[in-house]
């Protein structure tokens, strides 16, 4: 398991998370590299076929990164993406998958530092999860 | 507030009593049309029939043992554009609470609508029923042999078949919010049935001199709900605990769902599924050759179809918080998987983190069209 680099896919607000990870690239931040990001223009965007797909497919784990509460570009979608993404949890918490690979954090533009500390921090929790057991599984 | 009325049954004969009920309803224009299961040509089945003339009524047959349907959906299309007459509609409990869940979603409009409430005595999948009537020719009960055990809340399904799964485990047999209610349960039904009307509806029946009203309640009526609710509310816990015992991990939810081919005959069952433009009927999940290609190069081989586990997670997902357990996704399923029991001990779970029933009110807000501020916070202040 050691050289085990779990994969991340993360799906980032335009406004706040997404130009967060550029202030950690301009401001050198280091962190691992496990991420792929890909650019939403609010957290309250992402459908939970995205983040289902990403997972059965085979990504260890997806983050899901939007605007502190009451900071929404759009007034209330981080607070949608958040109830969403309690349900989702739960569903997969009610099936026997674990929730754990799932990751909503709220992550402002101006929180470069923070965004390093998260991925990092993602990086190790899933290295200690494991592959994710989907990524095998031919019947899904 | 509601006020009461008993019907007198005569000849013994509950379906033709409330027969007659109905087309008094019809022909002092209480309701311009009335949605009411009537039984098929083929007489092995009953099916919900938009009666205009009350010279239809012959047939018609309020306490049906099967539900071919499920009703909300028809009463989607009757209101979704105003139909400028008066809709009675005849629906069990699970049916109205769907209604109720469809207004939420804008998919029902009750202006137009008196909704008439049976109380359920359950009913048997359609095959089974059209099976009974062959064996038994005319003389099949036109309720199933159900409607005897209504007095005592004990209802025995004849001749070994059994309910729907769904119907045993529910835990409404009579119909909530309902502006006419048929009641069955705690009276003979060879003698009397409880009808109870909403206080300005029950003005207008006493009126036009369909039913003389009293006070609105039925103690004997009220006992046997409440025991039948109990039982039910335990053999659907054994139901979710079992079900619970047995998905503890993936594999046994793949399992579970191995034989599944998508036909999506459950989300066309299904009351709830809102979506105007079902996903899983959109190019997202059309994939290109090289796609499958690629999947299976990546894991030696696939599964064929795909995304069925996708399929059901996204389903859940939309429609769990709303579920209201008729268990028509468990009729349609060709290949009996148990997608009513997982949506229904899932559903319970979730609805309960937001206090919520399906079916409860028109007033409060469904769990995936709403949020709060104040709720689901952590320590670091994300899930």
């Amino acid at each position: 398991m050691e050289d085990f680099e779990p994969r991340i896919i993360a799906f980032l607000c335009h406004w706040c998370t997404y130009t967060g990870a550029d202030l950690a690239g301009t401001t050198r931040q280091q962190y691992p590299p496990n991420i792929r990001i890909i650019h939403m223009m609010c957290s309250g965007a992402v459908d939970t076929i995205y983040v289902l797909k990403a997972l059965i497919d085979g990504a260890d784990g997806v983050l899901i990164g939007g605007c502190h509460p009451g900071d929404c570009h759009y007034q209330t979608g981080n607070y949608k993406a958040r109830r969403r993404v309690a349900i989702l949890k739960e569903i997969l918490n009610q099936v026997g998958f674990t929730e754990d690979r799932i990751w909503l954090r709220w992550i402002s533009a101006s929180e470069g530092k923070l965004f390093a500390g998260t991925v990092t921090q993602m990086v190790e929790e899933l290295k200690k999860m494991g592959p994710n057991p989907m990524k095998k599984l031919w019947v899904a | 507030m509601s006020k009461g009325a008993v019907l007198e049954v005569k000849n013994k004969d509950p379906v033709e009593t409330l027969r007659v009920f109905f087309r008094d309803l019809l022909e002092k224009e209480v309701v311009d049309v009335l949605l009411v299961p009537k039984k098929l040509p083929s007489g092995d089945g009953y099916c919900q029939t938009l009666v205009r003339d009350p010279g239809m009524l012959g047939d018609v047959n309020a306490l049906a043992p099967t539900l071919p349907v499920q009703s909300a959906r028809l009463i989607s299309h009757l209101t979704l554009t105003d139909p400028g007459r008066k809709i009675g509609a005849v629906l069990k409990s699970c049916e109205i609470r769907a209604v109720i869940e469809l207004v939420k979603f804008l998919q029902v409009k009750l202006d137009q609508l008196i909704l008439i409430g049976v109380d359920c005595l359950g009913t048997y999948e359609p095959s089974d029923y059209a099976e009974m009537s062959r064996e038994k020719g005319e003389g099949v009960s036109s309720t199933g042999g159900l409607l005897e055990g209504a007095k005592e809340g004990k209802i025995n399904p004849q001749d070994g078949y059994n309910l729907r799964l769904a119907c045993q485990i529910c835990e409404y047999p009579n119909p909530q919010n309902a502006d006419i209610v048929i009641g069955l349960f705690g009276h003979d039904p060879q003698r009397e049935i409880f009808i109870q009307v909403r206080d300005q509806l029950a003005s207008e029946l006493a009126e036009k001199g369909i039913l003389a009203m009293a006070d609105g309640e039925s103690p004997s009526r009220d006992k046997v709900i409440e025991r039948l609710t109990e039982e039910r509310i335990k053999r659907r816990d054994e139901v979710f605990d079992a079900f619970r015992s047995g998905t503890k991990g993936l594999e046994d939810l793949m399992d579970a769902l191995s034989t599944c081919i998508r036909c999506h005959n459950c989300m066309v069952a299904c009351p709830i599924c809102y979506c105007k433009e079902c996903v899983f009927r959109t190019p997202t999940v059309e994939h290109k050759a090289d796609q499958f290609l690629r999947w299976a190069d990546r894991k030696g081989g696939i599964r064929m179809p795909t995304d069925t586990l996708l399929f059901h997670l996204i389903r859940l997902s939309h429609m769990v918080t709303s579920c209201i357990g008729c268990g028509l996704c468990d009729s349609a399923c060709p290949n009996d998987l148990p997608v009513a029991t997982l949506f229904r001990a899932v559903g319970h779970k979730i609805q309960g983190m937001f206090d919520y029933t399906p079916g409860r009110s028109v007033d409060e807000e469904p769990p995936v069209a709403s949020f709060k501020e104040d709720e689901l916070q952590t320590e670091s202040g994300a899930l």
